[in-house]
């Protein structure tokens, strides 16, 4: 009884910081219509701020709680700079951007907080007056507990209050709603959104700075309470602040309770508790269905053309160059370092891994956020058949993509029920889920040290294993093609454009982007598994969300319209990494680049040859003039 | 008569690379009502949003009350006391009537009483009946009277309303016209665009005709009345 009573408390305490972090994501997203992927980012520099300030003057309970809340209100002032320096110029930016510009921020803020608290976790600081235990029937539940089972419920009142009894709170309500015409009435919408991003940072931080006593701080927790706040969103729904608090406390207790059932893998319930309410309520709890905002004049995307003579020129010249590569090597050792096979190598399959992401991104405009599940998946899928069950490089290969198309069929049909961001935030949410079961069930995936030695089968040198990546990039990068311009490919693309109209002809786009979805899982197994056999090694690091950005990444860098995208993409986006590999800030340069990139160059690198210039330069076709 | 308080001149619009409006040109002048007429897809919505910054002019000049619009941002425009009534009405429909008077609440403007919430509901006396129904649950007619209100608040000298007629039975189109009056006596300007030559014809002083994004004809509304030939090929009476 009394064990049981203390759990639930545990559960609910928990709840606490969740509830904040996704209060404020939700807060922004509701007026901003941007999914702060740097939320977390936030949430981890509340924990640090808060931990700085605690050291400085936290003595007394008073004091404690004035750092807590000094901490909150910089990661808020945090949140404006980048509201202002970055979100202004991209609200009217297509979601991807604005998605990927945030993911820069997150890299930026990664090597900051490097830089100024270092790589070793903070244990957790005391809470002066609330450092005891109080005894509950018996057993012994930490005092600050309470206080984090006190601060969710009085944040919800708060936010309440602020919301329905203030003038900015109903005017931000109403741009919730209907942005344009709350700036026909004459609201200055700049500083109602500033004002947004203010208080959702500050939430953020907030989380952060509460849970220090009980987690302390470390460089990972942006990415895992990101995950779990995205969950949170999507089952509590978006937009419902009562919803975030309902779902954070039942994550809060299904991970207290998931512990004891599923010992190895917490995120195994919240998977199932997700998959649950989406089956019941697409739109969570107490969400509503999106309904098409009013912002304003869409404008379609161009059509997608067949390449023009120019680049199938230039395709052809990269080609024949790939395929000479090897022995141009061999020819001229002293100008072509033998290196130069193996980095060719991991373009490759890099691009196809990358086209896979393109081809539903593109024509199918799904954006998902958590494609190295599939990448990862496929390898793992060889992996574990050659560890555990021995079986010869000639049947693990290709099971790999059959392993990543099953895992992109279960997790696909629970996505392609939503759109938009909420796709993007629950194709995140799995590949959060399916790299933690990886990282944590040990027993059979051997967890962060990964799977080791795997190697192809004698026949495969390194050369073969050259032409073969080779020769299954191009054939896959040329199978998509096809699908894109075959009838399924066009309706795809018409679901994309207008879901109403297709629907009313009778395509069942549901069906279409979950198929879609699917092959593009198979793809990037195929990836995954080329990745697996040139390394020899998997681990746990190739599903990361980081792995998931790098393939959207080289799509951006790309160009999302056009189709050679993901080709020059991958390529543009590994000379990158090389050149920034040397430096300790990696990261944070990769994150400037990125956020450089949305903000200077909207169309991608491929997508720049669909400009003016580009079209001058003979590399895409001239655009039809409309009467 | 007193001096244009708003000149629209040589004004084009696009959506994308559909040109819209070409070379459109109006005025309002102080006190008074004007029509603007024309079919389906003739271009009255664009005009209306174009003048208030929804949609950015390619070309011309909007001229409001003496100083240029036409590079102004949406809420200047409104806050320097030009509202907008939209066609799609757009309440808020999470929010309460009163919730929605208060979005559209600015502050007094010198030398006009300012609107209250309570001098609104003498006009529009149903609207005091239900102050805190969501906007979602009311009827269309309800609904035009309530964006009217909210856009009242803002205390505005000329108010644009987008087919005020559309879709309301005709006692209700009886009272939207005795409203118009009453926003004239007030002192207010409106321009109104309407496919309804009946309602026109109830509350107008001049009218213009649009037609494939041009204006076609200008007069007073008892001109339009003995011009039979125009009324014909650009209205469907
Ligand atoms: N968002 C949009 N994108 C592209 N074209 C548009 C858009 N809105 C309107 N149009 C086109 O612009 C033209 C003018 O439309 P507008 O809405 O101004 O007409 P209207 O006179 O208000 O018609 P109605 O009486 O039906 O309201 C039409 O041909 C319409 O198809
Ligand atoms: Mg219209």
């Amino acid at each position: 009884m009394g064990e049981l009573i203390v759990t639930i408390l545990t559960g609910l305490s928990s709840a606490a910081s969740l509830f904040l972090v996704a209060a404020g994501l939700s807060i922004i997203f509701g007026v901003t219509r941007i999914v702060n992927f740097a939320h977390g980012s936030f949430y981890m520099l509340g924990a640090f701020i808060g931990y700085t300030m605690v050291q400085a003057i936290g003595g007394t309970i008073v004091s404690y709680w004035v750092a807590v809340l000094i901490a909150a209100l910089v990661v808020g002032l945090i949140g404006v700079l980048m509201e202002i320096l970055l979100l202004r110029r991209i609200y009217h930016a297509p979601e991807l951007f604005q998605l990927i510009a945030t993911f820069g921020v997150i890299l930026v803020i990664q090597d900051v907080a490097k830089e100024i608290w270092g790589n070793e976790d903070i244990v957790s600081p005391r809470a002066p007056g609330l450092d005891g235990a109080v005894e509950i029937f018996g057993q012994r539940l930490p005092e600050y507990d309470l206080a984090l089972i006190a601060i969710a419920p009085m944040v919800l009142i708060g936010l309440r209050l602020l919301f329905y009894k203030t003038r900015w709170g109903t005017l931000v309500r109403a741009a919730t709603q209907d942005r344009q015409m709350v700036a026909a009435l004459g609201v200055n919408q700049r500083w109602l959104f500033t004002g947004v991003v203010f208080l959702g940072s500050l939430l953020a931080g907030l989380g952060g700075a509460v849970q220090l006593p009980k987690g302390g701080a470390d460089l990972l927790m942006d990415f895992g309470i990101i995950a779990e706040a995205f969950v949170v969103v999507v089952v509590g729904g978006m937009g419902s602040l009562g919803g975030a608090f309902l779902a954070a406390i039942l994550i809060g207790l299904l991970n207290v309770f998931g512990i004891q059932i599923f010992p190895n893998s917490t995120l195994v319930m919240m998977f199932l508790v997700m998959a649950v309410v989406l089956v019941f309520r697409p739109w969570g709890l107490l969400g509503k269905p999106e309904t098409p905002a009013a912002t304003g004049t869409e404008i379609p995307n161009e059509p997608l053309r067949p390449a023009v003579p120019m680049v199938k020129v230039l395709a052809g010249l990269v080609l024949a160059f790939l395929i000479a590569l090897p022995l141009l090597q061999e020819l001229f050792p002293t100008v072509l370092d033998p290196f130069v096979i193996v980095q060719a190598n991991e373009i490759l399959f890099f691009v196809l891994f990358a086209a896979a992401l393109h081809f539903i991104m593109g024509p199918g405009g799904m954006v998902s956020f958590g494609h190295a599940a599939f990448f990862g998946g496929g390898a793992y899928t060889s992996a574990l058949l050659v560890f555990h069950f021995g079986l010869p490089f000639e049947l693990a290969f290709p099971a790999a993509p059959i392993g990543a198309a099953l895992l992109a069929l279960i997790i696909g049909w629970f996505c392609v029920r939503l759109t938009g961001v909420y796709f993007a935030m629950l194709t995140l949410a799995f590949a959060q889920i399916a790299w933690s079961i990886v990282f944590q069930w040990t027993e059979v995936t051997e967890g962060d040290d990964g799977i080791n030695s795997i190697w192809p089968s004698d026949w495969v040198t390194p050369l073969v294993l050259y032409y073969l990546t080779l020769g299954l990039t191009v054939a896959g990068v040329l199978l998509i093609r096809r699908i894109v311009f075959s009838p399924f490919g066009y309706a795809l693309r018409a679901g994309r454009d207008s879901p109403l109209r297709s629907e009313a002809i009778g395509i069942n786009i549901r069906r279409q982007q979950w198929f879609a979805f699917t092959i593009s899982g198979a793809f990037a197994g195929v990836a995954g598994a080329l990745f697996l056999y040139t390394k020899g090694s998997i681990a746990p690091t190739s599903m990361e969300i980081a792995r998931s950005f790098d393939a959207l990444l080289m799509t951006l860098l790309g160009g999302v319209e056009a189709l050679a995208g993901p080709v020059v993409g991958a390529a543009a986006f590994k000379l990158l990494e090389d050149l920034f590999a040397a430096s300790e800030y990696w990261r944070g340069l990769m994150g400037i680049t990125i956020i450089a990139l949305v903000l200077l160059l909207p169309k991608g690198v491929a997508g720049f040859a669909q400009t003016g210039v580009g079209r001058r330069l003979g590399l895409s076709r001239a655009e039809e003039v409309r009467a | 008569m007193s001096d244009p308080i708003l000149t629209v001149s040589g004004v084009h619009s696009h959506y994308g690379r559909a040109h819209i409006l070409s070379d459109v040109a109006l005025e309002v002048r102080g006190g008074e009502v004007v029509v603007l007429l024309g079919r389906n897809g003739a271009g009255k919505s664009t005009t209306f949003k174009t003048i208030v910054a929804l949609v950015r002019r390619t070309a011309g000049e909007i001229t409001f009350l003496g100083n240029r619009i036409d590079n102004r941002e949406s809420y200047v425009i409104a806050r320097m006391g030009l509202g907008y009534v939209p066609e799609e009405r757009r309440i808020f429909t999470e929010l309460t009537v009163m919730e929605n008077l208060e979005v559209g609440r600015q502050p007094a403007r010198e030398g006009l009483e300012p609107w209250t919430p309570e001098r609104l509901f003498e006009i529009f006396p149903n609207l005091a009946e239900m102050r805190d129904r969501p906007g979602g649950r009311m009827s269309g007619g309800e609904q035009q009277m309530l964006t009217i209100a909210r856009t009242l608040m803002g205390n505005p000298s000329l108010v644009l309303l987008d087919e005020p007629s559309e879709g309301l039975a005709p006692v209700i189109i009886e009272q939207m016209a005795q409203t118009i009056g009453l926003l004239k006596q007030e002192g207010l300007s409106v321009l109104l665009c309407e496919q309804n030559l009946h309602f026109a014809r109830l509350v107008s002083d001049r009218a213009y005709i649009i037609e494939k994004g041009q204006i076609r004809y200008e007069g007073s509304m008892a001109e339009l009345e003995e011009n039979d030939e125009v009324r014909a090929a650009y209205l469907t009476v």
